[in-house]
């Protein structure tokens, strides 16, 4: 155990590495600057500009210096906002990005689990059908539709909820949460449909159950523990997932997050935010997909003692 | 023969299956709407009746009119050809790059097989619809640009199936007696591995595309992708967004379309796979 983990985290750092290089030398070649978008500056401020954020020595000082700050934690200062630092910006979205995903998967992870199970154990019956159905609409419906419409119904038809805004009013946090994290309910609902119907046809269930014990205690400790493993897998490139979604969700809902920030950093060339996001997203991911692996793992009795 | 009758039960199989059949039927359909588009779309995609502006669904204009009065069945006629050939050729990018680097990992195995998994492997965990952002911010939103790019996204996946299945195959007699007889390793792809593994790509295929359409929907939608006066359905769908309140048909529609689409490519996907599946094939 503890040598994959260490092995995969050696492997983490020079992907990591690559992605922040790579990601560098793009955006150098990538034409016009970042300050010459909306009115013309006269060439003297232009100087002046480049020389502050020192764009006038050549890539590769540049590159250095960017690979250095990294090193410290530091993304530099953002081109659009001045005087806020890119490391400042994500740690404001952050946590609100955080918080939505955060009830996108629980969202996710009960209906879906709840959802899927049922099916498994109904198998071919009315309550296999319908889950399905809606799992189905889950896929198919995306979430930069799903969001709109949910908003048009409960925001603004019934008036139930408020259609956008975060931490302001009260259930303002429902109709993100709700919209992120359905598309994952759907997944999760197959895969453990999926997985429950392979272990559910093994012999140490069969066994489980010939020597007595309650269905339930089969089902919730027996059967998922190997039935739901899928699912944790599934959990890593999920987050990858949701950063994406965020960036709908949070455009949507004008939620002040990072996904927001990035999408807006996208729009105004903001280069040193774009970089930097960037790098910080690949981090995150890597680390989240890491931690799905290893808990799959360990979830998997096989594999426990390699 | 054998690879005859695999086919052919498959065939049947599939022809037994409602869900299947009618996804494909709706298929069929929208492609042929989207081929003769300008054709059979009442109005032209950008004319204007500027008089008109934004109008519920009437019998001049069957589903009504966007804000600069421009007819949205005639637009999402024509956004059927951008947002299915995105699906299709994208998918296609994605088909070629995969195919070629699962067989070639998987026929030559060992250390070229483990350097090229561990690369697909390593580019599973990053980011990369950041990537995608990153491309188009960098090099302007160019249709072809993001074809590339999404299909250049989407091969992953692909590589590990074809991988799996030409390692599979590679053992078995008729591979031997090929090599024997000193067939070229380019003919050896081409005539006796990709035939035997047709079916679990046109299967992976069927179902990439509605992926992919999601993503061009989800970058159209930003306003990453797509620019005006072309439209996408993801386009349309964020157009609809904007004054959803009081033209609550401009979001539907263009929704129900997209939706409809999406579940006939899975359904379709999803009957290909039970009818072909490789587990209950005598493969």
């Amino acid at each position: 155990m503890i040598a994959i983990f260490l092995k995969r985290i050696l492997l983490a750092i020079p992907v990591l590495f690559a992605v922040a290089s790579i990601t560098f030398f793009l955006i150098k070649i990538a034409p016009g600057g970042p300050f010459d978008a909306d009115k013309a500056v006269s060439p003297q401020v232009l100087k002046n500009l480049n020389e502050a954020y020192n764009l006038d020595a050549s890539n590769w000082e540049q590159y250095v210096d960017y690979m250095t700050g990294l090193l410290q934690g530091d993304l530099g200062p953002s081109f659009r906002f001045p005087g806020r630092s890119v490391s400042e910006m994500i740690a404001t979205g952050l946590p609100v990005t955080f918080e939505l995903a955060f009830y996108a998967i629980l969202i996710a992870l009960v209906m879906g689990v709840f959802l899927g199970v049922l099916a498994a154990l109904k198998r071919n019956t009315f309550l296999d059908f319908i889950p399905m159905a809606i799992a189905m609409i889950g896929i198919c419906v995306p979430s930069f539709l799903m969001g709109p419409l949910l908003v048009l119904i409960f925001g603004i038809n019934l008036e139930l909820l408020p259609v956008s805004g975060w931490d302001q009013l009260p259930g303002d946090k429902i109709l993100p949460s709700l919209t992120l994290g359905f598309a994952y309910a759907a997944y999760i609902a197959r895969l453990s449909r999926g997985g429950m119907l392979e272990v559910l046809n093994q012999d140490f269930i069969r066994t489980a159950r010939a020597k007595g014990l309650a269905e339930r205690i089969v089902v919730i400790k027996h059967a998922m523990q190997g039935g739901l493993i899928p699912v944790v897998s599934f959990l890593g490139p999920a987050i990858a997932g949701l950063l994406a979604g965020s960036f709908v969700v949070e455009t949507i809902f004008q939620i002040p997050g990072l996904g927001r920030f990035y999408v807006e950093a996208a729009f105004n060339r903001d280069y040193t935010m774009i970089l930097g996001t960037t790098i910080f997203f690949s981090a995150m991911i890597v680390f989240f997909n890491l931690l799905s692996d290893l808990a799959a793992l360990w979830m998997n009795p096989r594999s426990r003692d390699v | 023969m054998k690879n005859n009758s695999l086919w052919s039960d498959a065939i049947y199989r599939l022809s037994r299956n409602r869900a299947a059949m009618l996804g494909g039927f709706v298929l069929i359909v929208l492609v042929i709407c989207a081929v003769l588009a300008p054709w059979i779309a009442p109005y032209s995609y950008s004319f204007q009746d500027l008089n008109l502006g934004a109008s519920p669904p009437s019998s001049e204009h069957l589903l009504g009119t966007d804000i600069l009065g421009r007819d949205l069945l005639s637009r999402i006629l024509y956004g059927a050809r951008i947002s299915l050939l995105v699906g299709f050729v994208a998918t296609g990018v994605a088909l070629v790059i995969g195919v070629s680097w699962g067989i070639v990992a998987g026929y030559f195995g060992g250390r070229v097989d483990s350097i090229m998994m561990r690369i697909v492997d390593v580019l599973y965990g990053l980011p990369f619809i950041i990537f995608i952002i990153l491309l188009m911010v960098i090099f302007g939103r160019n249709l072809w640009l993001l074809f590339g790019a999404i299909g250049a996204v989407e091969w992953l996946t692909m590589a590990r199936i074809v991988r799996g299945q030409v390692i599979g195959l590679k053992n078995q007699e008729f591979v031997l007696a090929a090599q024997a007889m000193g067939v070229s390793n380019l003919s050896m792809f081409k005539r006796h591995l990709l035939p035997n593994i047709l079916g679990p790509i046109a299967v992976y295929a069927t179902l990439t595309i509605p992926q992919v359409m999601l993503l061009e929907g989800f970058l159209s939608f930003l306003g990453l992708g797509i620019q005006p006066p072309m439209s996408s359905w993801g386009t349309l769908i964020k157009d609809g967004v904007e004054s959803m309140e009081e033209y609550s048909w401009l979001l539907i529609y263009p929704g129900i379309t997209f939706t409809i689409t999406l579940f006939a490519l899975n359904f379709f996907g999803d009957g290909l796979r039970d009818a072909l599946d490789p587990k209950t094939s005598d493969n």
